[in-house]
């Protein structure tokens, strides 16, 4: 190792950093806004080391990570995403006193220093590294609340799941390192078309490491923890998991597959497929019968992931870049959404019923508006980013004629569709209904208020001239080759 | 740049307006007013200076474009085009949009600034929809205009207006995805062949397919138009949607939102996919002709003078199907004539029931009756534009039907027939409406308020361009007949 893989590996280490520092700050004063700004800052130090970076990319940092242009790309969204979660995690436990909420930003920044891991693996050991680093802190967060029993149950049920999901990965590590001996992604398809190769016991460990990330991404079989820690996390920790945890695991989902060349075997291709359709259906039709807004956006979480599958399986650069914009739209639109809630909750006091949120509009219309921005870009509707992204994944499965999951996702769009207008519907309605008492008298904090701001901006902007997005992700799969 | 300058007014004008409710609620409707009459004002402008050039040239079959690009990674084009189809699409566009502004200005007392702000926004959809040639470009209009009219009818409707309106979206909005895809389908098949990635309509029309996946594609478009359209039986959102949107809704969804479904047929459906809609054709005709029948007989049975009006609807648009998949010059022109005549004339009727409804809050036909003793210059009204509506010789409607059967029956005498019977029965609706809602005794005692001034001039203008349209119905057909005419030309060329 060198100073050179050192200046590679800068976006790494800052993160790192800044969890130490966070922690030492802590030790020495206890103070929120010291905690969140030095996080804040840290964050975006490593975001401007991903300039420098860059100058080195690609480069093999130690056979386990390589830093190229795409994981460079995910971790910056990685960075972008989780400096929103600081945000609005400062606004959300501000309102409180005693509650020491400064731990939770060391907890956050390890997070994200798990998912830059995973989206710069190359090699078993990192994927595994990168992944358990991000769920042990994951964990801490959801359960942040330590005194609140929906917050523990939701950590705990998060805990069983992830260890559990996490031994099928191992073992389907080791059947794979047993059969081809390398760990190295791109070792792998030579080592396949060896001779002696038993393909069945290859796909066997393709299988099962699938099922160790279809339970982080929540696909359909695998979903069945999301609604209930969804729920359960505080708002702001929920939209981490939902965005951040997730895009990380479908970065590495897309390198592992496509460097290792298993996505083009038959078997796994159909696997996907049905992991997709099963995925959109569930998750659009299992929306339709909550009455929790963060259920309903667990769901939907649930169906969007279904729809970057189609787009991950149309292979080649297509997938790559339509995976890379949907995240993106994605990102900002979940974030927006979960922020949305924050701004209307207190740590213990979720605003999760969808009776509460009737009338928002006519007693908060600024924020019902950035609700219904964020609603839309979900549900696809032109003007915002999630119609480009919605638009990119259709015509990727369309530019390989995917003609199955491409019809479940437009009519499974389509069902989707209903329960964003309901909650939409609720907004607008002009039926009074008591305030809830501790939003009583309680203004949205400026960094919340600032946040959702850019958020929006950014949704509507990217949806109205998306080209400088475009853009970048071209010239990232272009330099990652 | 003129025609950004169309949209960009409405856009920014409804952001004006949303704004200035906080001070005055008559400024936002001023603003709105002023906007919509801008824009009109500037389609004349442009209808006037291309009245000598009308007759197009094969080089470049614009009147007037604007071609920036606008996402070059997908080779899409912010590419909006004139000729004279859209131009007077367009100048209906304003013109409905003026009325339905004036026709709301009481009607509307709830946020009005939000109500302004979403009228002309769907209006500005509209105009995009009308001058896109870029296909993803009509896509995203086409998808503009849901998202506000979908507001209009749920947050000012009446009774049923949230399952009216979500019902409205989730139509439109799963048909425009079929249609999405398509348009994927075709640029992604036009490039197989061609080697170019490319959204636009000039280039995209002389795609080279093979039949089955032209007839698929084509499917794809259909379906999106015949819903927006309504062509039987994908009609069941329309008398819901119609019954409960708030007057200006129903003004803008009867005149002009169908008419995209019918636009999309003509610029779209048929010259994209020639092969295939001739195919397809005679499907389409026969449910064009089960429309007309089907909404004739539907409108006849209603109680609710709403619901009465937006069954028509059915019925009139299945005469422009008819005329679109005829596919000859006169039963094109008999198309677009309909569309534009029908979009006052049940404008119009649209408005007075508004305006009863306003007066004596209800729309029961049940609970009428006898109005014309109280309310003479209303009811006058009222019996113009249902006799328009039943195809009156010297109304525009006449010259739009007439054309459509006489071109119908050059190629399909019987449909043709079905047509016919589908006047007459447009008859006893329409004598129906006038008798029980303005004739008899005045059983219920009403006393009313005559059509206040702002009202009697806009049922003036309208019943005078219908007027107009019927006696002199020369100036249009010539602005509009060559695009139809290079239209057909482009379809026979490639038979």
């Amino acid at each position: 190792m060198n100073a050179t893989d050192l200046l590679a590996l800068l976006p790494l280490l800052l993160i790192a950093a800044t969890s130490v520092m966070v922690m030492l700050a802590i030790a020495i004063r206890r103070s929120h806004a010291l905690a969140a700004g030095l996080t804040v800052l840290g964050l975006c130090a490593a975001s401007v080391s991903l300039f420098a970076a860059a100058v080195w990319a690609p480069r093999d940092v130690t056979p386990l990570l390589r830093i190229d242009l795409n994981a460079l790309f995910y971790t910056g969204l990685i960075l972008a995403g989780s400096i929103v979660v600081v945000f609005l995690c400062y606004g959300y436990f501000d309102s409180q006193e005693n509650n020491h909420p400064e731990e939770l930003y060391v907890l956050l920044a390890i997070a994200a220093l798990g998912s830059a891991t995973l989206v710069s693996a190359s090699h078993f050991a990192s994927f595994f590294l990168g992944l358990e680093i991000l769920s042990v802190s994951l964990y801490g967060l959801i359960a942040y609340e330590r005194e609140l029993k929906a917050s523990v149950e939701a950590g705990l049920k998060y805990l069983v799941l992830a260890a559990a999901s996490a031994s099928f990965l191992l073992f389907g590590m080791a059947l794979a390192y047993f059969e081809l001996g390398t760990m190295d992604f791109r070792n792998i398809p030579a080592a396949a078309a060896a001779p002696g190769v038993a393909p069945g016991l290859t796909a066997v460990g393709a299988t099962l490491i699938i099922v160790g990330v279809g339970f982080k991404l929540a696909l359909v079989p695998f979903h069945m923890w999301t609604p209930d820690v969804y729920e359960g996390a505080p708002a702001p920790v929920t939209a981490f998991v939902a965005t951040v945890s997730k895009g990380a695991m479908f970065a590495l989902l897309l390198r592992y597959f496509s460097q290792s060349g298993v996505r083009d075997s038959g078997p796994v291709l159909l696997v996907f497929s049905i992991i997709a359709v099963a995925s959109m259906f569930a998750g659009n039709l299992l929306a339709l019968f909550q009455n929790n807004v963060k259920r309903i956006l667990a769901y939907s979480s649930i169906a969007h992931l279904g729809y970057l599958i189609v787009a991950f399986e149309a292979g080649g650069g297509m997938a790559g870049s339509a995976v890379a914009f949907y995240l993106v739209a994605y990102f900002g639109t979940m974030l927006g959404a979960f922020g949305v809630v924050t701004v209307l909750s207190t740590p213990g006091n979720d605003l999760g019923d969808l009776a509460s949120y009737r009338g928002l509009f006519w007693r908060r219309p600024v924020i019902a508006s950035v609700f219904t921005v964020m609603l839309l870009s979900l549900a696809g509707i032109p003007v915002t980013a999630g119609f480009i992204g919605k638009f990119y994944v259709i015509a990727a499965g369309a530019s390989v004629l995917l003609w199955v999951p491409v019809f479940t996702l437009v009519i499974t769009s389509a069902i989707g569709l209903f329960y964003y207008l309901r909650i939409i519907v609720a907004l607008y309605s002009h039926v009074e209904v008591p305030v809830p008492s501790f939003l009583l008298g309680r203004q949205a904090s400026p960094s919340l208020t600032w946040t959702l701001g850019a958020l929006t901006t950014v949704v509507i902007a990217i949806g109205c001239y998306p080209s400088p997005v475009l853009h970048l992700i071209k010239a990232m799969i272009a330099g990652t080759g | 740049m003129i025609l950004a300058w169309l949209i960009i007014v409405l856009l920014v004008a409804g952001v004006l307006a949303a704004v200035a409710a906080r001070l005055s609620s008559v400024l936002t409707r001023w603003i709105s007013l002023a906007a919509t009459v801008l824009d009109f004002a500037l389609t004349v402008f442009l209808w006037v200076r291309h009245a000598g050039q009308i007759t197009l040239t094969g080089s470049n079959p614009w009147l007037e474009q604007i071609d920036w690009i606008w996402i070059p990674e997908f080779g899409i084009h912010f590419h909006l085009a004139l000729d004279g189809l859209s131009l007077l699409l367009l100048a209906l566009t304003f013109f409905l949009g003026v009325v339905s502004i004036l026709a709301s200005w009481t009607e509307i007392t709830e946020s009005v600034g939000f109500f302004h702000l979403n009228v002309l926004w769907i209006l500005a959809g509209i105009t995009g929809v009308f001058l896109a040639v870029d296909l993803f470009l009509f896509y995203f209009a086409w998808e503009l205009m849901l998202v506000p009219m979908y507001f209009l009818i749920a947050l000012w409707g009446h009774e049923r207006r949230i399952y009216a309106a979500i019902k409205f979206f989730l139509f439109t909005q799963l048909s425009g995805l079929l249609m999405l895809v398509a348009i994927l389908a075709l640029y992604f098949l036009h490039h197989q062949n061609t080697g170019t990635y490319t959204f636009e309509y000039g280039e995209l029309l002389n795609t080279p397919l093979s039949s089955t996946a032209a007839l698929w594609i084509m499917l794809g478009f259909f379906v999106a138009f015949a819903v927006k359209l309504p062509l039987f039986p994908f009609h069941t959102w329309l008398p819901d949607a119609h019954t409960e949107a708030p007057t200006a809704g129903s003004v803008i969804l009867a005149g002009l939102l169908l008419k995209t479904g019918a636009y999309g047929m003509i610029r779209f459906a048929v010259p994209l996919f020639p092969g295939a809609a001739r195919e397809f054709a005679p499907v389409a005709m026969v449910l064009g002709a089960i429309g007309i029948i089907y909404g004739a007989v539907m409108a006849f049975g209603q109680t609710d003078m709403k619901r009465l009006v937006a069954y028509t609807s059915v019925s009139h648009l299945g005469f422009v199907v008819l005329g679109v998949f005829s596919w000859n010059e006169l039963a094109l022109q008999g198309a677009v004539m309909t569309m534009l005549c029908h979009g006052i004339s049940t404008g119009g009727l649209f408005i007075l029931t508004g305006a009863i409804q306003e007066r004596i809050h209800t729309r029961e036909l049940g609970r009428m009756s006898g109005l014309w003793a109280t309310a003479p210059r209303l009811s006058g009204a009222g019996l113009y534009f249902a006799l328009a509506s039943l195809g009156l010789p010297a109304l525009g409607d006449f010259i739009g039907e007439f054309l459509v059967l006489l071109g119908t029956y050059r190629t399909h005498p019987v449909l043709a027939i079905v047509g016919s019977i589908g006047v007459l029965t447009a008859t006893f609706y329409a004598l129906l409406l006038v008798q029980r809602a303005f004739h008899g005794p005045n059983t219920h005692a009403w006393a009313i308020p005559d059509l206040l001034p702002r009202e009697g001039v806009v049922i003036a203008l309208m019943a005078g361009s219908l007027l107009w349209l019927g006696l002199n119905p020369q100036p249009v057909l010539r602005t509009f007949s060559p695009v139809l005419h290079a239209l057909e030309t482009v379809v026979q060329m490639h038979r």
